[in-house]
């Protein structure tokens, strides 16, 4: 690795361009907004590029110490690098969708690029407070985004969104001052190898997850997020579905699973409870929406459920497929909002049922629409099935009865997904102003065209996304080797004859290569 | 010799008391605004000489025999010395936004420099107590002065009413604290810290249980813990708002100094009595500050049982009982100070047209558009007051908290961290107010250079960037923290 700063960089270049577009007029700011996301986007790419896969764990790393232990460490590994990746790839989509933002554009942008200095620093950071400092200070910029910039509700969403997340927080705050005191190190690296008293570990993996099922959100905590998406401007969702929403399962993976292996272990029946619960609920709350908006936010739920359920199945596919179904989310619910936005920007209201026919008017629109659709349904091509079917695999391996329920949540996922799909953009054109919008301009083109190419390559071509994550995936798999509790599948490797008959099949080409 | 030795420890008070009487004499003479605006300079360039006088103490890390001074009833040690350089600042920067808002009045005479002369030698006294009388003493020097600053504003009814409510309060709390202190001589036959520490040392006699109860119920008053807080919404509301700003900042430090003292010093032998007491005060003022402040409609009235709220974190770094947690008191007191001064000089920024002082959060609704950096800048002491990073007021809060964790005062963190959760939500109220909502406008007028100049110099500190200073500050708190254990 060169010594250049690329994490700090990143870090720094919305920050400063947050500045600029304070002090700088509305289409300045756009303008500051854009170039400075397509930057980072340029930089991510550079990170991916020169991420030794197979490499060094931690790479990029950087380490200025400050004081009382406290240090400015950054560095990544695969998993840190597809989430930042994720950020950097839907910033500059946000901007552009964030066209229709008529007041106050500079302290808008501002706020975004905020956002984005603070993402990258969550993933980047290695440093305990330093993380904690990222994961906190989200809150100031989003409660602004979505209070000032929201629908009819925002004052509620936002204060909602605000103080459930708080209170989330503070006591991991805890939590993590406890270990720094314990270990005598807030260094995340050492921390994910240190091995806590297990008495201990249980409290500090509540609090942990205190904090992280509200950000991810698990079903009971789950209520800020259909408000807060609802009244959020559409960029505002996107951000929060595709990319806040990940910090939750982010946490669970990089301090909950690793940190505290047995306590995780201990509770893994409450997040299955938990996970099964919200997949079927709020799958058949999503059923009976009326607000588009509402719906896929419900359905963010139910999915970030199979997140949690993969994530605690303690074995390489279930956590494998959490990954892909974090980013496959990402990417797909941000779509869907972006859908969403682009139909509300016409027409003022996400009633479904003020639309109707989309495909008569709007064909490239509803193919845009349609492909999101099944991509969050999990039809095999998209980046939906590849996570969910992996994550399904891990999780059929710990237990039959979650995989079942969790499964459901499939099913139910394409109830609701279809059902929507029908009533905006197929039947008749029962309304006239909704029959009357034009297709799709070249800025949503811009704005979805990636996306939709991403989800494919996702779902052709996984191996892209999960081969840097790999080494990370199997070191935890090792670390949580130990604690891993006995699953009810009880696999043992059949001793099918087809397979014998190809090994000596194989054995015998090889001799015969040899002898020629 | 021992007594150059001990005029040359309290060179800074020496200094203090003789301005304070020089410029008293002078404005006898010389009456009107601008000798009152020359005074007030003065003042503050007295206090900015005390200040480099007092700096290299702490510096130093003064402490042990040879600062003691007066036969050992005055300490100039290092704790003494980073105690004496908050109030010195925060009460230079009440007496620098003073002239701008009352000359408005036509209430601004030399007086107002005198009496904060006079508040800070006493607060300076306060904090270098080694012996209860020394203590007593500037206490009331401080407090005599203070409620005559409170009612400042003669021709107003609020002011006046504010001026004899602290009077009859903080009365009725010296004499708690005068009972208290007598019983204590009574039981221990001295009245110096370290021999009452001594004769407290195998054990505490009943009575000792009293002594400490009233003597801590009175500082209480003092620091405005709940349950003896219930005087400070409405002095800050009534009195005159850089006479609120003073009395949120300086005394306050003064007197958890003091508080510092008694219970670490006097009291150090007998911690297991006096921390559930002191437990108490600071989970019940966390939480009396942040419920209290959800109903308020006044700006001022919110600060104050912010400042509450803030006191019960404080209090809970006392409640340690650890060097980590007096140091860590320390730089939460620093932060403190410079939030509550920001807000209060952002309060007193906010004025109509023509002039007049805005105090309703009801009247800030849009400032965000029509003034912007002041709106800015008041939600970067809000968020900082909340405790949420980057904000400088997150690293207070976490190195309380840190302190009690490292103490094993699980229960007192978590309790302690739910409540700032509460705190929350009236910070997020005014920025809501100032950000969400339609423009009232209102608070349009413009404001003083001196009040940019201070405010700004709050909000930079506030900001990430105050985490530069952050290494400094620690290693200062650590130096007067050792200074004031080892006396003991």
């Amino acid at each position: 690795m060169s010594g250049f700063p690329i994490l700090s960089v990143m870090l720094a270049v919305p920050l400063v361009a947050a500045l600029a577009c304070l002090l700088s007029g509305a289409a300045a700011a756009r303008t500051i907004a854009l170039i400075a996301t397509l930057i980072d986007l340029v930089l991510g790419a550079v990170l991916w590029a020169q991420y030794d896969i197979g490499g060094a764990q931690w790479q990029f790393q950087e380490n200025v110490a400050l004081f009382q232990g406290f240090a400015w460490k950054l560095g990544i590994d695969g998993i840190a690098l597809m989430l930042i990746m994720l950020s950097v790839f839907l910033m500059p989509i946000c901007i552009l969708a964030s066209q229709s933002i008529e007041k106050r554009v500079g302290e808008y942008m501002a706020a975004f690029l905020l956002m984005e200095t603070l993402m990258i620093g969550v993933f980047a950071a290695q440093d305990l407070l330093l993380f904690y400092i990222f994961f906190e200070a989200g809150l100031i910029p989003m409660y602004l985004i979505i209070g000032i910039w929201g629908g009819a509700e925002r004052i509620y969403a936002s204060y909602k969104f605000f103080l459930y997340t708080l209170l989330g927080s503070v006591l991991m705050l805890i939590a993590m001052l406890w270990m720094i005191n314990e270990a005598g190190t807030t260094d995340i690296p050492t921390l994910m190898a240190y091995d806590f008293p297990a008495d201990a570990q249980k409290w500090l993996w509540l609090a942990f997850f205190a904090s992280f099922a509200v950000k991810m959100p698990m079903w009971p905590v789950h209520t800020w997020l259909p408000d807060a998406h609802v009244q959020a401007p559409t960029a505002g969702s996107v951000i929060l579905a595709g990319v806040l929403l990940k910090m939750g399962g982010y946490g669970f993976i990089r301090f909950s699973l690793p940190m505290f292996p047995q306590a995780s272990a201990d509770f893994a029946w409450l997040v299955f409870v938990l996970s099964m619960v919200a997949v079927v609920y709020t799958s058949l709350v999503a059923l009976v929406q009326h607000d588009m908006k509402k719906l896929i936010a419900y359905s963010s739920v139910a999915h970030m459920a199979i997140v949690t359920v993969g994530l605690f199945a303690f074995n390489v596919q279930g956590l494998e497929g959490s990954m892909i179904v974090m980013l496959s989310h990402g990417l797909v619910s941000g779509a869907l909002f972006l859908c969403v936005g682009v139909i509300y920007d016409r027409l003022h209201t996400r009633e479904i049922d003020r639309y109707g026919g989309l495909s008569i008017n709007m064909p490239k629109y509803a193919l845009f629409f349609m492909l999101f659709t099944m991509a969050s349904v999990g039809l095999p091509g998209t980046s939906g099935f590849v996570g969910e079917f992996l994550a399904l695999t891990g999780i059929y391996k710990m237990s039959s009865w979650v995989a079942l329920v969790a499964g459901s949540g499939i099913i139910l996922g394409a109830g609701y997904m279809l059902y929507l799909y029908r009533r905006v953009a197929f039947g008749d054109q029962k309304n006239a102003d909704a029959a009357a919008m034009p297709d799709l301009s070249a800025r949503e083109w811009l704005m979805l065209a990636p996306i939709a190419a991403v989800v494919l390559w996702m779902g052709v071509y996984p191996e892209s996304f999960l081969a840097p994550m790999r080494a990370d995936i199997a070191a935890l798999d090792a670390r949580l080797a130990e604690a891993r509790p006995e699953g009810d599948a009880r696999l043992t490797p059949g001793n099918p004859a087809a397979a014998k008959a190809y090994e000596a099949q194989s054995h015998e080409t090889a001799a015969h290569g040899g002898a020629h | 010799m021992d007594w150059l030795q001990s005029l040359r420890l309290a060179a800074p008070e020496i200094l203090l008391s003789l301005s304070g009487l020089v410029i008293l004499l002078a404005s006898a003479w010389a009456n009107g605004p601008r000798a009152a605006r020359l005074a007030t300079w003065l003042a503050v360039v007295v206090l900015a000489v005390a200040g480099a006088m007092t700096a290299p103490v702490l510096f130093a890390g003064a402490k042990g025999p040879e600062t003691l001074a007066f036969s050992g009833l005055f300490a100039a040690d290092a704790f003494a010395a980073a105690a004496k350089l908050l109030i010195y600042a925060a009460a230079g920067a009440s007496l620098l936004v003073a002239p701008a808002f009352f000359e408005r009045f036509r209430a601004m005479r030399a007086e107002y420099p005198v009496l904060v002369l006079f508040a800070v030698l006493g607060m300076s006294m306060m904090v270098s107590a080694t012996n209860l009388l020394t203590l007593y003493i500037g206490l009331e020097l401080n407090s005599l002065a203070a409620y005559v600053l409170a009612a400042f504003l003669k021709t107003d009814d609020r002011s006046a009413e504010a001026g004899l409510k602290y009077f009859v309060l903080g009365s009725l709390a010296s004499g708690i604290l005068l009972f208290g202190m007598s019983l204590t001589y009574g039981f221990t036959g001295t009245t110096d810290f370290a021999g009452i520490a001594t004769a407290f040392k195998d054990g505490l006699p009943a009575g000792g249980a009293f002594a400490l109860v009233f003597v801590l119920a009175g500082l209480a008053f003092k620091i405005s813990a709940v349950p003896f807080h219930m005087w400070t919404p409405d002095v800050y509301e009534g009195a005159p708002t850089p006479v609120t700003t003073f009395f949120a900042s300086a005394p306050k430090v003064a007197a958890l100094g003091l508080t510092m003292i008694v219970s670490l010093k006097a009291f150090g032998t007998q911690a297991p009595a006096w921390q559930p007491i002191v437990i108490f005060a600071a989970l019940a003022s966390v939480y009396w500050g942040a419920l209290g402040a959800i109903g308020q409609t006044n700006i001022k009235r919110l600060l104050a049982y912010s400042s509450i709220n803030n006191v019960g974190f404080l209090l809970i770094g006392l409640a340690t009982a650890t060097p980590a947690g007096a140091s860590a008191m320390l730089v939460y007191l620093a932060i403190y100070v410079a939030m509550t001064i920001g807000g209060f000089v952002a309060v007193l920024m906010l004025k109509d047209s023509e002039g007049n002082p805005v105090e309703a959060i009801s009247d800030l609704a849009g400032l965000s558009r029509e003034r912007k950096v002041l709106a800015a800048s008041l939600a970067v002491v809000m968020f900082s007051l909340a405790g949420i990073p980057p904000l400088l007021g997150f690293w207070g809060k976490l190195v309380v908290f840190q302190s009690a964790v490292q103490a094993g005062m699980f229960p007192v963190a978590v309790l302690g961290v739910l409540g700032s959760v509460v705190g929350a939500f009236y910070y997020l109220k005014v920025v809501k107010v100032m950000y969400f909502d339609e423009p009232a406008g209102k608070a349009l007028g413009k404001s003083d250079g001196v009040h940019q100049t201070i405010l700004a110099l709050c909000v930079l500190f506030l900001s990430p960037l105050g985490y530069l200073v952050v290494k400094c500050l620690t290693a200062l708190a650590d130096l007067a923290v050792a200074a004031l254990l080892t006396a003991a």
